[in-house]
């Protein structure tokens, strides 16, 4: 026994150690310019912002915005080239990695939140979404309140998994067991093709993402008022004002050259993917209002 | 992570203790039950392994084959996604939908059936570590081959292996970390949900190690237990010190 609390001690020191050896790798901008190097997180499935192509490389609305900034902080730095390198991960990797160091900025579909915020920083707001509901057209669900005794999927650990949660509480309704908690977007979709759960939730872009690149788009409806409120940005280090602004600086770019609106167009009208999700009005303004005066 | 922000009190609140409470009781639930069909599934394959008769032999080999050679992530995601399709209809429609507790009887069985084709191993390396003439004495004696087993060959041999089962019985325990690929919020999968719930993620998986050592340090100590009741004066059943 007092073998196995000294490997307890020993490990819990190591990983003390191994914390401060990180701190002193020091800010992104530095890292950036040291390495010449700008790690990059994604998705393997947010479609279309982020996910895999049928290269199997990283591609997606998020990704190419995050280009552009790797461009702007070759830029920046003065450097003669920069390596971009793409590190896959889940939401449930996602801040580790990022507070750890591993990667630079997480380029996908993440929800900017103020609990979010205490651990990690986020860029300006680039995508507007909400949380809806993924059924098949034959199920009659149309919205939340009829999943009565029906089996509801989530990705463990986001934003639309906290807001099911809360309406199913407030609204008393009585889902069949608990919602079903999953790693990532393809296995709840293979949930509900094998008929093990009747509703997906999440943020409605991925579902109609998901339902264009399912082998029968038809089979499937996109339902529900939102229920939730997702602004997307990447997510970036904490104390990392120097970056910061550069990222923020970039979309202001693209959003006052009107290549903003040219990425959006190649992912989402209709995009490679033919998901057909045309710019919102909100969206629009959301643009307007980010695109900070010099 | 200079800029990581600890929160270790977080930990003690509702609902957090509870979902930690709630992951351990998974995890061990989930062992236990597992080793429940481990153990003597892999007992019955070790002997079958051992016998005369080469129809028992083929078969125990085969099914160690089989589940010691597939990767116990891609049996679990065999048993719940693939064999409810090729089950007949209706019986893939109960396992899919009516079956209570789906995630959890899946990594139940998939679990204790890969580790029974470990223990199976044990008990035949067992079996096999006693002098041949200690069969055939006994055999020569008139005890029938039942009887040679039962009172003869299994008796040293279960002594002679409790080391490496205590081996399978931890790996159990930290094996059962896979069933939240399935969905089962055990003790990983506990953690990494506070991790999203509070972003303490070194203080959520902080815990959870300290819980998978106390389990499996626990029952280090009582399989040492079991082991110095049950020796043997004059047997190799000395074990590891």
């Amino acid at each position: 026994m007092k073998r196995i609390l000294g490997t307890v001690v020993a490990v819990t020191v190591l990983a003390a150690l191994s914390g401060a050896a990180t701190a002193q790798d020091g800010l992104v901008m530095k890292r950036i310019a040291e390495t010449k190097t700008i790690t990059i997180g994604h998705r393997d499935a947010s479609v279309p912002l982020s996910y895999l192509g049928p290269d199997g490389k990283a591609q997606g609305y998020s990704i190419d915005i995050c280009l552009k900034i790797a461009d702007a902080a070759k830029e920046e730095l003065k450097l003669d080239k920069i390596e971009v390198k793409f590190v896959p991960l889940t939401p449930q990797t996602r801040i580790p990695l990022l507070t750890a160091g591993t990667v630079d900025i997480i380029c996908e579909s993440s929800t900017h939140t103020l609990g979010r915020l205490r651990q990690i920083s986020f860029l300006n707001t680039t995508f507007l979404t909400g949380s809806k509901l993924l059924v098949r057209k034959t199920s009659g669900i149309k919205k939340i309140e009829d999943m009565t005794d029906k089996v509801l999927v989530a990705v463990l650990g986001t934003t639309n998994e906290k807001a099911a949660q809360v309406e199913i509480d407030t609204k008393k309704i009585k889902i069949k067991g608990e919602i079903v908690k999953v790693k990532d977007h393809s296995q709840a979709m293979l949930n509900l093709e094998q008929e093990r759960a009747d509703a997906y939730v999440s943020d409605d872009v991925v579902l109609y993402g998901l339902k264009s690149a399912s082998k029968n788009p038809d089979e499937w409806e996109v339902v529900g008022p939102y229920f939730s409120y997702d602004p997307y940005g990447m997510m970036i280090p904490r104390n990392n004002d120097d970056f910061r602004l550069l990222g923020n600086k970039t979309i202001t770019r693209l959003i006052q050259s009107g290549e903003m609106e040219a990425i959006y167009k190649k992912w989402f009208e209709p995009g490679p993917t033919k998901i057909n999700y045309p710019l919102s009005d909100r969206l629009k303004e959301n643009f307007q209002l980010i695109a900070l005066p010099d | 992570m200079g800029s990581y922000n600890w929160n270790w009190p977080i930990l003690l609140k509702e609902p957090y203790f509870g979902w930690i409470v709630s992951g351990f009781g998974k995890t061990i639930l989930i062992a236990v039950f597992a080793w429940a069909i481990a153990f003597p599934l892999g007992s019955a394959i070790g002997i079958a392994r051992t016998a005369d008769n080469r129809a028992l032999r083929l078969a125990g080999t085969v099914y160690v084959d089989i589940f010691r050679n597939i990767p116990l992530l891609v049996q679990m995601f065999l048993w719940y996604f693939v064999v409810p399709e090729l089950l007949p209809a209706d019986w893939g429609r109960w396992v899919k939908r009516d079956m209570p507790y789906p995630q959890f009887i899946t990594a139940v069985a998939c679990l204790g059936l890969y580790t029974a084709s470990r223990v199976g191993e044990q008990v035949r390396s067992g079996i096999e570590a006693i002098p041949r003439g200690q069969r055939d004495a006994g055999l020569a004696m008139g005890l029938t081959p039942t009887q040679v087993y039962r009172y003869v060959l299994i008796p040293v041999a279960y002594r002679t292996i409790i080391p490496p089962l205590t081996s399978d019985f931890l790996g159990v325990f930290k094996n059962s970390s896979l069933a939240l690929t399935i969905g089962v919020l055990e003790l990983t999968s506990q953690a990494r949900q506070i991790e999203e719930y509070t972003f303490a993620a070194f203080e959520a998986f902080t815990v959870a190690t300290v819980l998978y050592c106390l389990v499996t340090g626990l029952v280090i100590v009582i399989m040492r237990i079991v082991e110095s009741r049950t020796r043997i004066a004059g047997t190799i059943a000395v074990g590891a010190q």
